[in-house]
């Protein structure tokens, strides 16, 4: 990474400190402790499904939350403050731009995703007393909710290059709601025929498949996650959000700056 | 080597710099911001891009630092294309009515655009502190940019231009927002980068300041470059008249006879007359035993040069197509 990829990487993850993004921490301690003590008191023997099943939804929705709602103004409001203007009068490059902004708020919803895991370990423990070797599968599920991050962050930097904020929100929510659902559409284009079969299946491939990114639900039953789901998930979310990427500096190289 | 050698002189060199928008709904509409500006600045001059609001001048400073895209033309900035980053890390630009990440300090932020324009971390740290004492803000290091008012944001904004030690520095109306003690530092400080052997291209509406500061001057009006010279050229005396001051409040009557504009104020008398009048005004006074108190050139003022070269494009359709 070229230094000044890693000086606006930085000043975004500064950012989103200083405007109390990591402040979603608190609301999320608040959830986790009471759901913990809840859980106790009204489950028997299925606390740890829903501590698990609860604390990582809530991982995932309270992290994509945040990358729509700071993705989609990453760049606009860049241009709309014009702060922008001093940044690329520098010996600055827009790809270079577009590719610090991206990894400073994956840095962001890294942290904060780690942060979260913790709160979930730590209500395991309040619930179950003790940790037991399949518990290390929710640490491949977070990992999954990261990959998820890096996808609707860079589908809602690639929206801010071109689109106002509130179309860049609805833009990326609808994807991410269609995406969650990424393999009942390809199951509804293997239904179709003609025409819509082919439209269906192209936007079955084209949306993200957020659906083969979510194991909450095997890794609170305790059932283990392959290897080679992992390699796989690893290959297409990086490869997506690349391509992502790459579409938002197509089009950020060509935008004026009026 | 040659090709260097030939730039080495020119700061800028602007060569049709051309800018057309396409507005309306369908975006069919074209509408002319700069008619094609040729355009060149040497190095260490101070030079003034003057015109009223809306005439271009931010947009050609927007094409020079890369953020807009002519539409024709190209420009070379010390010898090399304007997206070129070695380039970059040679000029400083403020834009009009700057606006920073106002989560940071002054510090964080004049650090911050240290590091992006390369300055080696050992110095950054001492240059913030030298740029903030020059631009009038020495204690201001560890406030954050939301406490600023608009006049210490435009300090600021100058400060991060010049951080780096830049040869070309480029200011999009920079007293904009200062008072008349800040528009003074600054315009002090221009004078001083410019004995640095500094280049400084600034815009302005201002006539006062360009006329104070500027080597020389270009005009731009409805996206057209009216008219480029030194500031002295440009104001030099007009029709060869002179103006005559005198104490008292008589007016001899051999004065009206040579045509002399007369107008009395207080107890001084001010006269307008022909050059070639000069001596036999003089000598008028002499008998009149008037105490004479100056006479001087009149001299057109770059306000009244800049009202004149504008007025005639009044009556042009103007420049939407």
């Amino acid at each position: 990474m070229s230094g000044r990829i890693a000086y606006i990487a930085s000043n975004t993850f500064r950012e989103a400190v200083r405007d109390r993004v990591l402040y979603n921490l608190i609301a999320f301690a608040l959830l986790m402790s009471g759901a913990a003590v809840l859980v106790g008191q009204i489950s028997i023997g299925i606390e740890r499904l829903v501590v698990i099943n609860l604390g990582l939804t809530a991982v995932s929705l309270f992290g994509i939350v945040i990358a729509i709602f700071i993705g989609i103004g990453l760049v606009s409001k860049e241009i709309d403050k014009r702060t922008l203007y001093t940044v690329l009068s520098r010996p600055v490059q827009r790809w270079e731009f577009i590719v610090g902004k991206f990894f400073g708020l994956a840095g962001t919803l890294v942290v904060n995703a780690l942060f979260m895991a913790l709160g979930v370990f730590v209500a395991l423990l309040y619930v179950s007393h003790h940790f037991q070797a399949t518990d290390g599968w929710v640490l491949i599920a977070v990992y999954f909710i990261i990959l998820q991050f890096l996808i609707i962050t860079s589908l809602a930097l690639l929206f801010s290059t071109f689109s106002s904020p509130l179309l860049s929100a609805v833009f990326a929510f609808s994807l991410f709601v269609i995406g969650t659902f990424a393999e009942d559409l390809r199951g509804f284009a293997g239904l179709t025929k003609g025409i819509v079969r082919w439209l269906a299946t192209g936007a079955a491939y084209l949306v993200p498949n957020f659906s083969a990114l979510n194991v909450i639900s095997s890794v609170a039953h305790e059932q283990p996650v392959a290897g080679q789901l992992i390699l796989s998930n690893t290959a297409y979310a990086l490869v997506y959000a690349s391509m992502a990427l790459c579409g938002a500096v197509l089009i950020f190289e060509r935008r004026n700056l009026k | 080597m040659e090709a260097f050698q030939l730039y080495a002189m020119t700061a800028i060199d602007i060569l049709g710099l051309e800018k057309t928008y396409s507005v309306g709904f369908w975006r069919k509409t074209p509408r002319c911001a700069l008619k094609p500006l040729h355009l060149r600045v040497e190095e260490g001059e101070i030079f003034g891009f003057l015109g009223p609001n809306g005439a271009g001048k931010t947009t050609t400073l927007k094409m020079l630092m890369g953020l807009v895209y002519p539409t024709a033309g190209s420009a070379r900035i010390l010898g090399m294309e304007i997206n070129d980053p070695r380039m970059k890390a040679q000029i400083g630009f403020l834009p009009e009515q700057p606006y920073f990440y106002d989560y940071l300090t002054a510090g964080e932020l004049l650090n911050y655009y240290g590091q992006l324009s390369g300055v080696p971390p050992k110095e950054r740290s001492r240059k913030v502190r030298e740029v903030l004492d020059r631009v009038g803000l020495p204690d201001v290091m560890q406030v954050q940019l939301r406490k600023f008012s608009k006049g210490m944001l435009q300090r600021v904004g100058i400060a991060q231009a010049i951080l780096h030690d830049p040869r070309i520095v480029f200011l999009d109306e920079p007293m904009s927002g200062l008072d008349p003690m800040g528009r003074r530092e600054v315009r002090d400080l221009m004078e001083q980068l410019k004995h640095e052997g500094k280049t400084v291209f600034f815009s302005t509406h201002i006539l006062s300041d360009a006329e104070a500061l500027c080597d020389r001057v270009a005009i731009i009006h409805l996206g057209e470059l009216r008219s480029v010279g030194a500031v002295a050229d440009l104001t030099s005396s007009v029709e060869g008249k002179i103006e005559l001051v005198w104490h008292g409040n008589k007016i001899p009557s051999s004065m009206k006879a040579l045509g002399a504009d007369c107008h009395v104020t207080g107890d001084t008398v001010r006269a307008v007359l022909l050059e070639g009048n000069q001596d036999a005004a003089l000598e008028a006074l002499r008998r009149e035993q008037l105490r004479i108190i100056s006479l001087i050139p009149v001299r057109t003022s770059l306000e009244e040069y800049f009202v004149r070269k504008l007025q005639p494009s009044k009556a042009v359709a103007g420049v939407t197509k």
